[in-house]
């Protein structure tokens, strides 16, 4: 009985990233894209034109990344123009820094618009509870996916919890469906003073691919000030953990 | 004339035109006659507004001789009286005729569970006073989970009335997570929208997915996808599979608190979904699957990554099925626990590797082969008996090894091909035609039904998830247990919220 577990154990061996600060994913991984601007904006234009979520304008020249899916179809329309890196350093405190134009190199995170109390309070320790609203449990999946055996953000003090009133804040995934719109609501009140908002994924941000539908209720994002945005369909582990720990004053990017 | 238009999984869309209308009451004689035999079951059944009229469409599978049998029947779109409720005699029909009801006010007679699906938004049911069956007795107490749940997983309302500890009836209430994706599919003229959409539907599924959207598209153009992109869309959904089942196979462990099942299998998921990463640049396979081509072929060096990492994590997965096999403590919470005999089973229509683990064999990889199933591997199917958490567990045990089994059989002899087709998000699609995307998701029978207007733009999509048949299967599971294990009930069957509610 002891002999399979002693298997088990030597081939797990040591799975978690030593360094959450310092981490580089795959070549393939789609992250922040890059911008160019060139004299013919017609593939641009055919770009913007089959873009699922409307994330791409040409004339000025932008991708808000609060919309894109990160599918990649305008890389391959407009590969003068846009690319796609594997930076994962995407989250930002202000929902206009998720527009990239050309020439930009980074997001701006903006530490400027994070409430003061966020760091002094939450640079420690983070309790949060995640609703799904609507989400296809992607996100769910690749929250889920930051306490893990191989991510391991709760060694910073960053973790989920099962009540809201044990929680500093909300993650909210997906569009918001009329349907959870109530439930949302009743959960966010639950949280104690003070909290945060983090909307993470497309869906959450802008209503992603649902933004049009009538079984979604934006109001939510309407009566309340969200205090992180998130990119990303689904986000990857290392976009939350880099965004929260910029929220909280644990890095700088 | 015949009773139903006969095709299988293989061939192109039907006209409309051609598809046979009966009276409601020979179909419903039919159908009660047919489903009363194991052979056949609904894929799908569905009503669309067709000018003035309600019609009525009826996707029948004959497991036994690999068809796809289609028929259906007409009412004025305002008529009022009722219709004989087949759900009254094959309790299988339930999820289709409450959408039926739900979507047009149709009202079927003597319907045994008149209880809405989805509770969308727009109908005058309200999801917050949904009226939850309830028992009375001094020595009952009710336990409301939900809509939120503890973990970090989709919304869904569930009500326990229990005597003491033990279960005696679970209702489940869905419809939280409903956006609206059928109407926005038809909503859009934009196939890389609505391929996107399709693989947004359940995103834990995205590439059966968009496997499904991308066949049914293909069948409208009738036009078959090239060997070489059948095979990397199989290698894809076996990746798919792969990665699911070890998930679960890790939230089973953590749950009866067997730790190191549980990080193993968080290890090997991982493993798992960063090879679908390094293929294709996202965990869950978006942006993989198109319709008539693909923007990332497989090149050699990836076919070696994919070979590599898939013996490694069968390796190790291998293992954690040993040890789990070999710790009592383990079998003791898992065995006889959360049983659906093989009766309940098929009655209540249940598809998938739920209803393999129960005895039932359905599995379109066998039933129904398309793509790779259908030309390279004849697919058999791992059938267990017992029904319990046990079966379902060994169940994702048993399909891990096998499709990592087929991955290195698919790859071993594969030459990357040197002229992949690209996606193609412009060609033309037969008009007044109705095309079925039927694929073996890791859950089950996934089937999405395209429908074209008269220029070939998609006027109705239709999605049926497997956890549409098989939530009421969860429900059943948990009646005579303790409270205490529905944890592992509930993971051990692992369903769909979003590709329920759509």
């Amino acid at each position: 009985m002891i002999l399979p577990k002693i298997k088990v154990l030597r081939s797990h061996g040591t799975q978690y990233i030593p360094d959450l600060k310092n981490v580089t994913l795959t070549d393939e991984f789609r992250g922040r894209p890059e911008l160019t601007a060139t004299d013919d904006m017609s593939d641009v234009e055919a770009a913007a034109a089959i873009c699922p979520t409307r994330a791409i304008t040409a004339a000025p020249f932008t991708l808000d990344l609060g919309r894109c899916l990160f599918c990649g179809e305008c890389a391959l329309r407009a590969p003068r123009n846009i690319r796609f890196t594997n930076d994962y350093r995407m989250g930002s405190a202000s929902r206009e820094a998720l527009v990239v134009r050309p020439g930009d190199t980074a997001i701006a995170f903006r530490h400027d618009c994070v409430r003061e109390e966020i760091p002094r309070l939450f640079g420690h320790a983070l309790k949060l509870r995640q609703v799904s609203a609507g989400g296809d449990a992607s996100c769910e999946m690749e929250l889920n996916a930051t306490g893990n055996v191989n991510f391991d953000f709760g060694r910073y003090g960053v973790d989920f919890t099962a009540s809201p009133r044990h929680a500093d804040g909300v993650v909210i995934t997906g569009p918001v469906s009329c349907n959870m719109a109530a439930a949302l609501d009743i959960c966010y009140d639950a949280v104690p003073d003070p909290k945060i908002i983090v909307a993470c994924g497309a869906d959450a941000c802008s209503g992603g691919l649902f933004a049009e539908s009538r079984a979604v209720d934006r109001s939510f994002f309407e009566r309340h000030r969200v205090d992180l945005w998130l990119p990303g369909a689904p986000t990857h582990p290392m976009v939350f953990i880099e965004g929260i720990m910029n929220l909280t004053g644990r890095c700088r990017r | 004339m015949a009773r139903y238009l006969t095709t299988d999984n293989t061939s192109p869309a039907v006209p409309l035109a051609d598809i046979p209308e009966l009276p409601y009451g020979e179909l419903y004689d039919d159908l009660a006659d047919r489903l009363a035999q194991e052979r056949y079951h609904l894929a799908h059944y569905f009503a669309r507004e067709e000018g003035e009229r309600l019609r009525f469409y009826v996707i029948l599978l004959d497991d036994a001789d690999h068809k796809i049998l289609v028929s259906s029947f007409a009412m004025g779109y305002h008529d009022e009286a009722p219709l004989p409720s087949l759900t009254a005699l094959r309790p299988a029909a339930h999820p289709f005729e409450r959408d039926i009801a739900e979507r047009y006010g149709v009202r079927f007679d003597s319907m045994p569970w008149d209880k809405p699906l989805r509770l969308p938004a727009d109908r005058r049911a309200n999801i917050t006073n949904y009226p939850f069956y309830t028992i009375e007795g001094d020595s009952l107490h009710e336990v409301n989970v939900g809509p939120i749940h503890a973990g970090i997983i989709e919304p869904g309302a569930f009500r326990f009335i229990c005597n003491g500890e033990t279960v005696l009836h679970l209702e489940i209430a869905l419809g939280y997570q409903h956006r609206g994706v059928e109407k926005l599919m038809a909503a859009t003229g934009n196939r890389l929208r609505q391929s996107v959409l399709a693989e947004s539907i359940a995103g834990d599924t995205a590439v059966a997915g968009a496997t499904a959207f991308a066949e049914a598209v293909e069948k409208l153009a009738a036009l078959a996808a090239p060997e070489a992109l059948v095979t990397e869309r199989a290698v894809a959904l076996e990746l798919e599979r792969m990665a699911m089942h070890i998930a679960d196979t890790g939230a089973l462990s953590m749950d009866v608190g067997y730790q190191l099942g549980q990080v193993a299998c968080e290890a090997l998921r991982t493993m798992t979904i960063n090879t679908t990463q390094a293929w294709c640049g996202n965990r869950f396979g978006k942006g993989l699957v198109r319709p008539f081509g693909t923007n990332k072929p497989l090149t050699a060096e990836k076919v070696a990554m994919i070979r590599r990492n898939v013996a490694e994590i069968a390796r190790r997965y291998n293992e954690v099925r040993q040890d789990i096999k070999s710790s009592p403590t383990l079998l003791a919470r898992y065995e006889q626990c959360g049983v659906v005999p093989r009766a309940e089973m098929l009655r209540i229509g249940g598809v998938g590797m739920a209803a393999r683990a129960s005895g039932v064999e359905r599995d379109l990889r066998v039933s129904h082969p398309s793509g790779i199933f259908a030309r390279g591997i004849a697919h058999e199917s791992i059938v267990k008996r017992h029904g319990d958490v046990m079966a379902r567990l060994m169940m994702r045990c048993r399909e891990v090894l096998q499709s990592a089994e087929y991955i290195d059989r698919m790859l071993e002899s594969y030459a990357p091909a040197a002229q992949m087709p690209r996606p193609d998000y412009e060609r033309g699609l037969a008009p007044d035609s109705l095309a079925v995307g039927l694929v073996e998701a890791w859950r089950g029978e996934l089937c999405h039904v395209a429908v074209t207007d008269d220029r070939g733009r998609i006027a109705d999509y239709r999605v049926k998830d497997p956890s549409l048949h098989n939530w009421l299967a969860l429900a059943l599971a948990v009646r005579g247990e303790g409270i205490s294990d529905f944890p592992i009930c509930n993971k051990s069957f692992n369903l769909s919220y979003c590709g329920h509610d759509l």
